[in-house]
Parts: structure tokens; C-alpha cells; sequence
């Protein structure tokens, strides 16, 4: 099973490097671009346990909240696929 | 009184830590490996600066599962002093002994230079040398020294004076314009609500000797030896 996380700020912090890149596509000539926001994609290959999905479910959230996602400042969210 | 410098894969500013604990200060020093599961007997954990595991995800995200982190928390815990300078405090804070992250500085670049530092409290072992308001001279060293937390948490460490120092302007007036990477509320440095783990950005194992021209940081250390001296 292969599982897709997706690491970003939260929208209440402030994204500097977002910010940045937002101003670089502008000046590289795409003006319409109004925000961007920057974060982190992990794509994470899980051994076939046998496992139920939830439970494989359970253990990719708590992957997130330990280790992939500092959760004082970001979200995380994540899809499974077989 | 002893003082326990942890070298983790990356840390880089160990041996300055155990040059002014041990020659400057005089005290017994030694180094805590990051596969050890004691802690030597030491009384006071300084984590050091570097660039732990690389700094890989995230500043000193990888480096909470190091095995010598478990009888850290024990040592803190139980009202152990824990000290961590730089990349010490962003462990800290990932790790969870001390609230709020350090994120990218504003700026986005790497600030190595000297700044001010005011000093907020002076009842914590860390400062008790110094006095209310004094202001310190210090070099910073960092990419990711920008203060976040919320306005509940910043609220919070105001009301318990855990905001140990804030960076401010050579009159010590803490303003925007002193500081340097964006942190909130000009925050340089915290301890926890118990004031035994102190985290911050500045260096003051850097400049703690007159032969390197600064010996504002020693207050630092004298306050800790002052304090282990009275338990």
C-alpha cells in the first residue's frame, strides 16, 4: 500500500518562503498568481501486512503526529491507495 | 556540579560548550554521547549548537528519538537543569520540553552576526547572576530561529514570565527593528513553566572570555554555577 502525506502550515503562520516564490513568479511574468503557500509531500511504501485499511489508516496518522508534521505550526493530510 | 554537553550527529558547537563549562568556568564537564542512556550523574544537560541529523524535515525534528533523550526528560522531569543553545532550542521545542517552533527566519537568509539581548527574568538557575534588564551582547548563528506560537501560548508564557530574553536595540528598547529573523514578540529565548529548561538562539558559550573580545555570555554560565552551587 502506498500512502501520499501531505505536510503544510498551518494558515495562520505566516509562509516567507510562500511569499518569496509568489514574488519570483511575478517577476518572472506571471502576475496573476495571488498566493502561494510552500510545504512538504512524502510518499511512504507500506509492506502488505494484512492489515485493515484503518488500522493502516491509524498508523499513517500517527506517523504524522510523531514524526512528519510538527503540529504547532503545521496540518497534515494523507491518502491511502492500494 | 557537573555539566553534561550532548554531542548529536551534526552538533558543531559542543566543544565550545565544554571549553567554557570546564576551562572558563572552572566546573567539571563531560560529553554525552547521543547513543547513551545515562546521563553520567551530570546536574545541568547543555544541548549545543550544530545542525543535528542535518536538520533533515524539520530543525531538530530527528533528533528526539536519539536514545539519550529518554533520561533527558527524566532529568527535566524531575527538576534537572536542561540548557539548550541554538539548534539546542529548537530540539527542545520539538522534543517537547519547552513550547511554541522555530521556523524559517523571516528574511529567509542565514543571520550570523551580533545582536542585543534584553534580560526579562532573573528568577530562573540561568540568570540569577544577571540583572533585571541587563543588556547582553551576543552572536546568533541561524537559519531557523524564528519564533512561533500562537497569541493564546505567547499570552500564556508573558503571564508565567517564561520569555527569559528578547532581542532589543542597544538602549534595550525591544522594537521591530532589532529583530533579527521575525520571532514573535521579539522572543530570543524561554524556559518552561517550572524555569528549570531554558532554551535560546544566541551563543553565549561564544562569548564568554575577553580574549575573544565579549564576555557577556558568562553570566549565563555563572548563574548556572551559582545555582547548582545552592541546591
Amino acid at each position: 500500500m502506498k500512502a501520499t502525506v501531505i505536510v503544510e502550515l498551518k494558515g495562520s503562520v505566516l509562509d516567507p518562503q510562500g511569499k518569496a516564490i509568489q514574488h519570483s513568479l511575478a517577476s518572472l511574468g506571471f502576475p496573476g498568481v495571488e498566493d502561494v503557500r510552500a510545504g512538504k509531500l512524502f510518499r511512504i511504501t507500506l509492506a502488505d501486512s494484512g492489515q485493515p485499511r484503518p488500522e493502516v489508516e491509524r498508523q499513517v496518522r500517527q506517523m504524522c503526529e510523531k514524526l512528519l508534521a510538527n503540529t504547532v505550526i503545521e496540518n497534515f493530510s494523507y491518502t491511502l491507495e492500494e | 556540579m557537573k555539566f553534561g554537553i550532548v554531542v548529536l550527529p551534526g552538533s558543531n558547537c559542543d566543544h565550545d560548550a565544554l571549553h567554557v563549562t570546564r576551562n572558563i568556568l572552572g566546573a567539571e564537564a563531560e560529553v554525552l554521547w547521543h547513543k547513551d542512556t545515562d546521563l553520567k550523574g551530570v546536574d545541568c544537560v547543555i544541548l549545543p549548537g550544530g545542525f543535528a541529523y542535518g536538520d533533515y524535515l524539520r530543525a531538530g525534528a530527528l533528533a528526539k528519538f536519539a536514545p539519550i533523550m529518554e533520561p533527558i526528560r527524566r532529568h527535566a522531569a524531575s527538576g534537572g537543569l536542561v540548557f539548550g543553545i541554538c539548534n539546542g532550542f529548537q530540539v527542545l521545542t520539538e522534543v517537547g520540553l519547552l513550547p511554541g517552533a522555530l521556523m524559517r527566519n523571516a528574511h529567509l537568509r542565514f543571520a550570523s552576526r551580533d545582536i542585543d539581548l534584553r534580560t526579562e527574568q532573573t528568577d530562573t538557575p540561568f540568570t540569577s547572576e544577571l540583572s533585571a534588564g541587563q543588556i547582553l551582547r551576543m552572536p546568533i548563528a541561524h537559519g531557523e530561529g524564528n519564533y512561533f506560537a500562537d497569541d493564546a501560548m505567547l499570552d500564556d508564557l508573558e503571564r508565567n514570565r517564561q520569555i527569559v530574553f528578547r532581542y532589543c536595540d542597544r538602549e534595550g528598547r525591544v522594537i521591530s527593528e532589532a529583530n533579527p529573523n521575525g520571532s514573535a514578540r521579539n522572543i530570543a529565548g524561554i524556559c518552561n513553566r517550572e524555569r528549570n529548561v531554558l532554551g535560546m538562539m544566541p551563543h553565549p558559550e561564544r562569548c564568554s572570555e575577553t580574549l575573544l573580545g565579549n564576555a557577556d555570555g558568562l553570566g549565563v554560565f555563572k548563574s548556572i554555577a551559582a545555582s547548582l552551587a545552592r541546591v
